[in-house]
């Protein structure tokens, strides 16, 4: 086989593996979008953030509005700070409440924002002030029968 | 060892190496492409199997997307790779040392490793990460083909599902980084084995078994430590 027609196929071949990685890159993995190119950063605090996840979704009425960048423990209130990063081009009123809830029965925790009424915005780097904590199921159970074991005691 | 100490070699005269591509990588096409498609295909009808129970067909791009960017493709391209490509390389360099045309080489002051052995180690190097992302992205078709085409899942929740859940770091450019490590196990032991190899007849089809053996081990096992360092569950 002449080299040059050798360079060639070498030629091809790279430029299919190079393409094969783009179509996976980009069609796949949505480098596209995956990173927000405009954000700004809020912050909330949750007492219990359940199994909440770095990178995990933010959403509003549904719609992925941004990330979550950091999860830190505040060891002066005892409280967890979720770092969200948001899309630049939503924007949310001051009194924006938000909470952590799951996908379906079983799916992922993410961080939902519930807009308010208030005319100010909340500005980069602010607080969500209004927070819901993650519903943990045991606190939930053990509340219930506390619940049944009053009625009861009510009762009799 | 010598072999990166004589790598200079390869590049220096590129052509050695270019040959080696196109050898272990040009020629391992066609099998890489179509079991590619067909492992895609299967994953697609397994998934929409199993997936129906639930009622969320939709997330079968997400199953074959993500089982083909993490294990399959850098794996299964992986063993095919090996007993393609690898093979063949232990094969010639095992003859080139049965007929003592390295020795040859060594009395006309042309080291051997840096002619014979580097470019094919860097042939194989450079050729396994493109045949794994072929393969990956064959797969996803071929998933696509089943899915959307054939049975008729949503086109845009397939897509969509699967954009959501792979991520660009944690899942493509871990695949990556699997194929390369083990594009560099495969070549490192064809060309050992190759090298190493009793210079017989015998010798040489032992050599040829044990290139396929070892490469196969190895890639399963460092597939496993390369996950439990990568994918960890949490975060």
């Amino acid at each position: 086989m002449n080299r040059t027609l050798l360079d060639l196929w070498v030629g091809v071949f790279v430029a299919i593996g190079i393409g094969a990685l783009l179509f996976l890159s980009l069609k796949v993995g949505n480098l596209s979008t995956a990173h927000l190119s405009e954000s700004y950063v809020l912050t909330a605090k949750f007492d219990n953030i359940g199994g909440l996840k770095v990178r995990g979704p933010v959403k509003s009425a549904g719609v992925v509005v941004g990330r979550i960048d950091d999860i830190r423990f505040d060891s002066q209130t005892y409280e967890a700070v979720v770092t969200l990063k948001i899309d630049q081009r939503y924007r949310f009123p001051k009194d924006t409440f938000g909470a952590i809830y799951t996908s379906g029965l079983l799916g992922e925790q993410y961080v939902g924002l519930e807009p308010g009424g208030d005319e100010k915005m909340l500005n980069p780097g602010d607080a969500v002030l209004k927070t819901q904590s993650a519903v943990v199921l045991e606190k939930m159970i053990s509340q219930f029968l506390f619940n049944k074991a009053a009625e009861k005691q009510e009762a009799q | 060892m010598a072999i990166l100490l004589f790598s200079g070699v390869a590049f220096r005269r590129l052509h050695l190496t270019l040959r080696e591509i196109f050898f272990s990588g040009v020629l391992s096409l066609l099998i890489i492409v179509v079991s590619g498609l067909f492992v895609g295909l299967v994953l697609g009808l397994q998934g929409y199997e199993t997936l129906q129970r639930f009622g969320s067909t939709e997330a079968l791009g997400v199953l074959v997307a993500l089982s083909l960017t993490r294990e399959l493709g850098p794996v299964v391209a992986a063993l095919l790779f090996a007993s393609r490509a690898g093979s063949s390389v232990t094969a010639e360099i095992g003859l080139m040392k049965a007929t003592e045309q390295l020795k040859a080489m060594d009395m006309m002051a042309v080291n051997p490793i840096a002619r014979v052995v580097a470019p094919r180690f860097w042939g194989g190097v450079i050729a396994m990460p493109l045949l794994a992302a072929l393969f990956s992205a064959m797969g996803v078709l071929g998933g696509w083909l089943i899915g959307v085409v054939l049975i008729g899942v949503d086109d845009g929740a397939f897509w969509s599902q699967m954009q959501a859940a792979v991520d660009f770091r944690y899942d493509v450019l871990n695949g990556v980084i699997k194929s390369v490590v083990f594009g560099v196990a495969v070549s490192l032991i064809a060309v050992f084995e190759g090298y190493d190899s009793v210079p017989t007849a015998e010798g040489v089809s032992r050599a040829i078994t044990r290139t396929v053996v070892t490469s196969a081990l190895a890639i399963l096992a460092l597939d496993f430590v390369l996950t439990s360092f990568m994918f960890r569950g949490t975060s």
